[in-house]
C-alpha cells in the first residue's frame, strides 16, 4: 500500500471568505462531492493558486482524438459511449482481466485532488480533479516482481472519435510511467472534475493525472493498462523524440526545442496577464526523490 | 474574355479605399472579442494567432492578384497595395500582441528571437515586409523607378514563405490548416516561376 498523499491545497485555503460561507452551506447540503454547482464560483485570489472555473476547464482541451484546436473536445466529444466501460489490465499481474469500469470503483474511495496542471505548450491551470492513486489499483490486480513499467492506452473509436479518422498522432494514444512513478501517492486514475462524472471532452470516464508531468502524460478515456518489463513506446516520443521525452517532467531549466518553458500563462487570467514562472516538478518537489543521481537534462 | 471584361468594367467605378476600411475590421472585432470573452478562456494566445492568420490570408490574396488576372483576364491590380498594407497591419499587430500582451519581457523577447526558429523564421518575414510597407506610396515608386521597385517587392515571395513555414512550426505535430497555407502559397509562388517561360513559347 502507498503512502497517503496529503494534500496542502483545499476548497477553504483557495476560497475567499464570502464565497467560503455559501460555499459550506451548499456542501452541507449535498454532501461532499456534490460540488458541481460551484463551477462558476470557485475563484480564490489567496495563495495565488485559484481553481479554474468548469467552463474555462472544460472548454479549452488538447484531445486530438476530437480534434487539433482547444475547443473542438467540447464541440465533439458528445457522441463518446462512456457506458459501458471497461479497462483490460494485463501484462506483469496476478490478476490480469477486462474489469468493468463499475468494479474498478468498487473498490477504491474516491477523494477531491486540486492539483496544477501544466501543458507542455506553456499554459497552466488548476483542476479539482476527483479520483483515486493509482497505487490502490495496481495492488489490488498485484503487480509482479519483473514489472518496471506501466503502459496506457487510450480508446480507439474512430466512428465516434473524428480526430482519429486522420493520421495526426500514431493511433491509438499511448502513454507509460515508471512503476515507481505510478505508485507515487500524487498519481491518481481521475475519474470527475468539480464533484460531477468526468466530461467527455476531458477524458471521460477515467483518466490519469500525474501532476508533476506535461499534460499530455496524463492520458485520457484509458481502456487498457498493462505492467511491464521494458520501457513502453509514448505516442509525442513517437512523434518528435527530441521535443517530447518519455519522463516529461515539469522543468523550467529544459527548455522545448521549439519555445521556453521557463514561464507559463494561467488560462483564464485575461487579455492583460502576466506570465508566471514555471516550478521545478510544476511545484510538487516531493517527487525529487524518484529522480535522485538522474541527469534530468538527459533524462527530459 | 465576357465574363472577366464584365467584372473588370463593374470594378472600374469601385475604389481601392473600402478594401482599406473593411480590410482593417478584423483586427478591432478581434479586440472587442477578447475584452468580452468571445476568444475563449486564452485571450492572448487566440488574438495572437487570429491576427497571424489574418495577416497571412491577406498575403495570399496579394500573391493572387496576377495569376488571376494570367489566368482569368479578372484584374485586381488596383488593390493589391491596399491587400499588402492591410496584411501588414494585422502582421504588425500580430507582433505587438507577442511582444506586449504575450511575453512582456524584453529578455524574453530576444531570447526568443535567438533561440526559437519558429520565432526567427516568423520575424525574418516580417523584418523583409518592412521596406515594402515603406515603399508602397507613388512617391517612392517614382524615386526608386519601376524596375528597381518592382525587383524589390519581390521580397514579398520568401517574406510569405517564411510566414507560412513560421505557422506549420509553431504548432504542434504536423497540423491540417498550416500545411493548406503552406501548399497554397507554393502553388502560387510555383506558378510565377512559369509564367514568364510559357509567355516566351508564345
Amino acid at each position: 500500500m502507498a503512502g497517503r498523499w496529503r494534500n496542502t491545497l483545499n476548497w477553504s485555503d483557495v476560497t475567499p471568505e464570502a464565497a467560503y460561507l455559501s460555499r459550506r452551506q451548499i456542501m452541507a447540503g449535498a454532501g461532499a462531492l456534490a460540488l458541481g454547482g460551484l463551477a462558476g464560483q470557485a475563484r480564490a485570489a489567496e495563495g495565488g493558486l485559484e481553481p479554474n472555473t468548469f467552463e474555462e476547464i472544460t472548454s479549452y482541451c488538447n484531445f486530438y482524438e476530437f480534434g487539433t484546436g482547444k475547443e473542438d473536445p467540447k464541440r465533439n466529444a458528445g457522441a463518446l459511449t462512456v457506458d459501458p466501460w471497461s479497462v483490460k489490465i494485463d501484462g506483469l499481474v496476478d490478476k490480469p482481466g477486462t474489469y468493468d469500469l463499475a468494479d474498478i470503483l468498487e473498490g477504491v474511495s474516491l477523494e477531491e485532488r486540486i492539483y496544477r496542471l501544466r501543458c507542455v505548450e506553456a499554459w497552466s491551470m488548476v483542476i479539482p480533479w476527483v479520483g483515486f492513486e493509482l497505487a490502490d489499483l495496481l495492488d489490488r490486480v498485484g503487480v509482479q516482481p519483473g514489472a518496471k513499467y506501466v503502459a496506457f492506452e487510450t480508446l480507439f473509436r474512430p466512428e465516434e472519435m473524428p480526430g482519429q479518422r486522420a493520421p495526426i498522432l500514431d493511433w491509438p494514444y499511448v502513454e507509460g510511467l515508471r512503476l515507481d512513478e505510478a505508485m507515487h501517492p500524487l498519481t491518481i486514475m481521475a475519474t470527475g472534475l468539480y464533484g460531477q462524472d468526468m466530461p467527455k471532452q476531458n477524458g471521460a470516464p477515467i483518466r490519469l493525472v500525474v501532476p508533476w508531468k506535461y499534460g499530455f502524460k496524463s492520458i485520457k478515456s484509458v481502456v487498457r493498462i498493462s505492467l511491464t518489463e521494458t520501457e513502453p513506446p509514448t505516442t509525442w516520443n513517437k512523434a518528435s523524440a527530441r521535443e517530447y521525452g518519455f519522463y516529461s517532467n515539469v522543468n523550467p531549466q529544459v527548455d522545448h526545442p521549439r519555445w521556453s518553458q521557463a514561464t507559463e500563462r494561467r488560462i483564464g487570467a485575461g487579455l492583460f496577464s502576466k506570465r508566471q514562472p514555471t516550478l521545478m516538478f510544476n511545484g510538487y518537489d516531493e517527487v525529487a526523490d524518484l529522480y535522485a543521481g538522474m541527469d534530468l537534462k538527459k533524462f527530459f | 474574355m465576357g465574363l472577366a471584361g464584365t467584372i473588370n468594367g463593374a470594378l472600374r467605378r469601385v475604389p481601392a479605399w473600402p478594401v482599406y476600411v473593411l480590410g482593417m475590421l478584423p483586427a478591432p472585432w478581434f479586440l472587442y472579442l477578447g475584452l468580452t470573452g468571445g476568444l475563449g478562456v486564452e485571450p492572448i494566445e487566440a488574438l495572437e494567432h487570429r491576427l497571424g492568420v489574418t495577416a497571412l490570408q491577406f498575403l495570399v490574396a496579394g500573391l493572387a492578384v496576377t495569376p488571376l488576372r494570367r489566368l482569368t483576364g479578372i484584374n485586381l491590380i488596383r488593390y493589391r497595395r491596399a491587400l499588402g498594407l492591410v496584411a501588414f497591419f494585422h502582421l504588425s499587430l500580430h507582433l505587438a500582441t507577442w511582444l506586449f500582451l504575450d511575453l512582456q519581457s524584453w529578455q524574453l523577447i530576444w531570447a526568443d528571437i535567438v533561440k526559437r526558429p519558429y520565432i526567427t523564421v516568423g520575424m525574418a518575414g516580417f523584418v523583409l515586409l518592412v521596406p515594402l510597407a515603406l515603399t508602397s506610396n507613388s512617391l517612392s515608386l517614382r524615386r526608386l523607378g519601376p524596375v528597381r521597385w518592382r525587383r524589390l517587392h519581390r521580397l514579398t515571395y520568401p517574406a510569405v514563405l517564411l510566414g507560412a513555414i513560421h505557422y506549420v512550426m509553431l504548432v504542434k505535430g504536423w497540423q491540417i490548416e498550416p500545411l493548406v497555407y503552406l501548399a497554397a502559397i507554393l502553388a502560387l509562388l510555383s506558378l510565377r516561376i512559369r509564367l514568364p517561360r510559357r509567355r516566351v513559347a508564345v
